[in-house]
């Protein structure tokens, strides 16, 4: 019976090792190495070519044209977007957690950024930014909503998304987008956290007349803080890899008319790479790898110094 | 019934009535105070719903924006001060979010739904084998096997996409439907979720099943998957969610009319007016709610699993 059940195990797990093996464990052997072939190109090996092997991908990723402004990209995106969309978060969780009439309906609103989908509603963000019919040196037909929105209070027009537009603006508009799409994973933990932290808490509060701020720092912050650990960990992990909400705002040209490439990012530099040069692609894979290895350690010694459990 | 309620609420008054000048002072000092707070408490319900309410407001406002400029003439969506809602509804924008250059919605719906449904029925098949390996089956290894499966969730997505563009490249799967499958079949999420949901199905089930000599098959067909419904359902839905999402691996390696994704079409779509040569925005709107909605129905049907699935994956799709 033993013996029989051990190949039957096998049986059963038979489709997901197959699957594994090729397409997960061949991938890691194979980038590996490919990064340390020089400049390596599959169709160029089945022609008979050879690659110097050592690190040299690894250096010359870092020269070549558009890396640094991809990592500086991928870096801004996810230091700016986290830490607003953490706060604003956990902000709305609390809010929600203190409401009863219309919370179910509210909780689903602010769900539904998630239910999108991330190409289809950049768009979207793309059409109430962009202003109709603008060319440098020529009054565009229509300002769009967000500028006439702006304009109605007072303010004046901002180029955020058409040709000639300034990087400031074109990361403002992507940090909006991206903060967005953030919320709902995050007010979905956060709440969830909440619901389950111990009433007696904010009882004794309430009896020691802790002003609500006071309250809201030192009891819900530390008992939430391992949810808040985790959207954090996982936003950084999520940000060191945008690549389709920029794609969905400024097509995939990575950038505004006239500046193609000026927003791409890490992943869209390996995107980039993947055709003509695997050796480079790898070799930029792997950087983003021990990035994302290494901060989410750093995040995960951070929040075991300050967690509460 | 009530009497006694009322005799309960008078029964503190009447007391009061006999109390000294003093205790009623107290008394009144109370009221103050629980009245403040009541004030307070009514304010910071009120700041509360209005923070709530206007946030809301902005995470509405994309959708309200594409509905209605799905909606407007050209003219109008064009004219230098932007309406609030459409003069007049102008439904032929759908039909030409239809006709739309090199778009061809019905047949992006229908590959997006094949991919959708094979990969799914299939990664149901190898999700919940695997599970019931891991959860019920003895094998040498088991243990390490799992860690090892585990170990690689840590791995962005990328690091394997390279070289997949190679081995689908050299097993000629490019522009098949295969490619936009296979390779995804496998989810170490999922059979981990899954897994834990089998291991709390008590083994006396099993042993019990064992000994009237039903097959593991069986049992597993008539008692572990109608208990784990719940955590299917969540998989099925995420998994197609990611279908109908899905964009960078299918526009590499499947970028042809017969097997390009509702994704991909969309955002490779050009919305140009021909009389004036300007982009088309309510048209390419239309387009994008023709996207979006079958999602947010989706959405509105299943809102307990999504849930459900999403606070324990923290992926998208």
């Amino acid at each position: 019976m033993k013996k029989k059940n051990q190949w039957k195990a096998w049986l059963y797990l038979l489709p997901t090792l197959l699957i594994i093996a090729v397409f997960t464990v061949w991938p890691i052997i194979n980038t590996i190495r490919m990064s340390l072939l020089k400049n390596y190109d599959s169709l160029r090996e089945i022609g008979g070519a050879s690659f110097e092997f050592g690190f040299a991908n690894f250096v010359s990723v870092a020269k070549y044209k558009g890396f640094l402004n991809c990592l500086g990209n991928t870096m801004i995106l996810c230091v700016v977007t986290v830490p607003i969309s953490t706060m604003l978060a956990l902000v709305i969780a609390v809010a929600l957690n203190s409401i009863k009439f219309v919370r179910k309906t509210l909780q689903t609103i602010f769900f539904l950024p998630y239910v999108t989908n991330s190409i289809a509603i950049g768009m979207v963000f793309m059409a109430m930014f962009t202003m109709i019919g603008y060319a440098p040196g020529h009054e565009p037909a229509s300002v769009g909503i967000i500028n006439s929105i702006i304009e109605a209070f007072g303010g004046t027009r901002i180029n955020w998304v058409n040709a000639g537009s300034g990087k400031l603006e074109n990361m403002v508009v992507l940090v909006i987008y991206i903060v967005w799409n953030a919320l709902p994973f995050k007010i979905l933990v956060l709440l969830g956290g909440l619901q389950s932290v111990n009433k007696q808490y904010y009882d004794a509060a309430k009896v020691d007349g802790t002003s609500r701020f006071r309250t809201f720092w030192r009891i819900t912050v530390p008992l939430l803080s391992p949810m808040i650990a985790y959207v954090v960990i996982t936003g950084f992990i999520g940000g060191f890899k945008e690549y389709s909400s920029i794609v969905g705002i400024f097509g995939d040209g990575m950038g505004p008319a006239g500046a193609a490439g000026s927003l791409n990012t890490m992943v869209g530099f390996i995107y980039d790479n993947l055709d003509t040069n695997q050796g480079r692609a790898s070799a930029a894979a792997l950087i983003l790898f021990v990035i994302i290895f290494v901060v989410t350690m750093i995040n995960m010694w951070v929040s075991k110094k300050k967690v509460h459990y | 019934m009530t009497d006694n309620i009322n005799e309960k609420e008078i029964a503190p008054e009447s007391q009061e009535g006999i109390a000294t000048e003093s205790k009623v002072m107290k008394k009144r000092d109370v009221d103050k105070v629980s009245k403040k707070q009541v004030a307070v408490k009514v304010l910071v319900q009120i700041g509360l719903y209005t923070f709530l309410v206007i946030m809301a407001l902005i995470v509405l406002f994309p959708f309200y924006w594409m509905i209605i400029s799905s909606l407007k003439s050209l003219e109008e969506y064009n004219a230098a001060v932007p309406t609030l809602w459409p003069q007049q509804f102008k439904w032929s924008n759908y039909s030409a979010a239809f006709d739309a250059d090199g778009l061809n919605l019905g047949r992006l719906f229908l590959n997006t739904c094949i991919v959708g449904i094979v990969s799914t029925l299939l990664s149901l098949v190898v999700t919940v084998l695997a599970a019931y390996a891991f959860a019920r089956l003895e094998f040498k290894g088991k243990n390490i096997m799992f860690a090892a499966l585990l170990a690689t969730m840590m791995i962005p997505g990328e690091l394997f996409t390279i070289t997949n563009y190679l081995t689908v490249s050299a097993f000629q799967w490019k522009n098949t439907f295969t490619v936009l499958i296979v390779p995804f079949l496998v989810s170490v999420f999922y059979i981990y979720l899954l897994r834990q949901n089998f291991l709390q199905i008590p083994n006396e089930l099993y042993l019990a099943a064992k000994v009237d000599g039903t097959s593991d098959l069986k049992y597993l067909w008539k008692v572990m998957i109608p208990l784990s419904a719940p955590t299917l359902i969540s998989i099925t839905i995420l998994k197609m969610m990611g279908a109908w999402n899905s964009y960078i691996w299918p526009r590499l390696v499947a970028n042809d009319m017969a097997h390009r994704l509702i994704t991909v079409g969309l955002r490779g779509a050009t919305f140009t007016d021909p009389l004036t040569n300007m982009t088309d925005y309510p048209a390419q709107m239309a387009a994008v709610v023709i996207v979006t909605i079958p999602l947010l129905l989706v959405f509105l049907f299943f809102r307990k699993y999504i849930m459900r699935g999403v606070s324990r994956s923290g992926i998208k799709g």
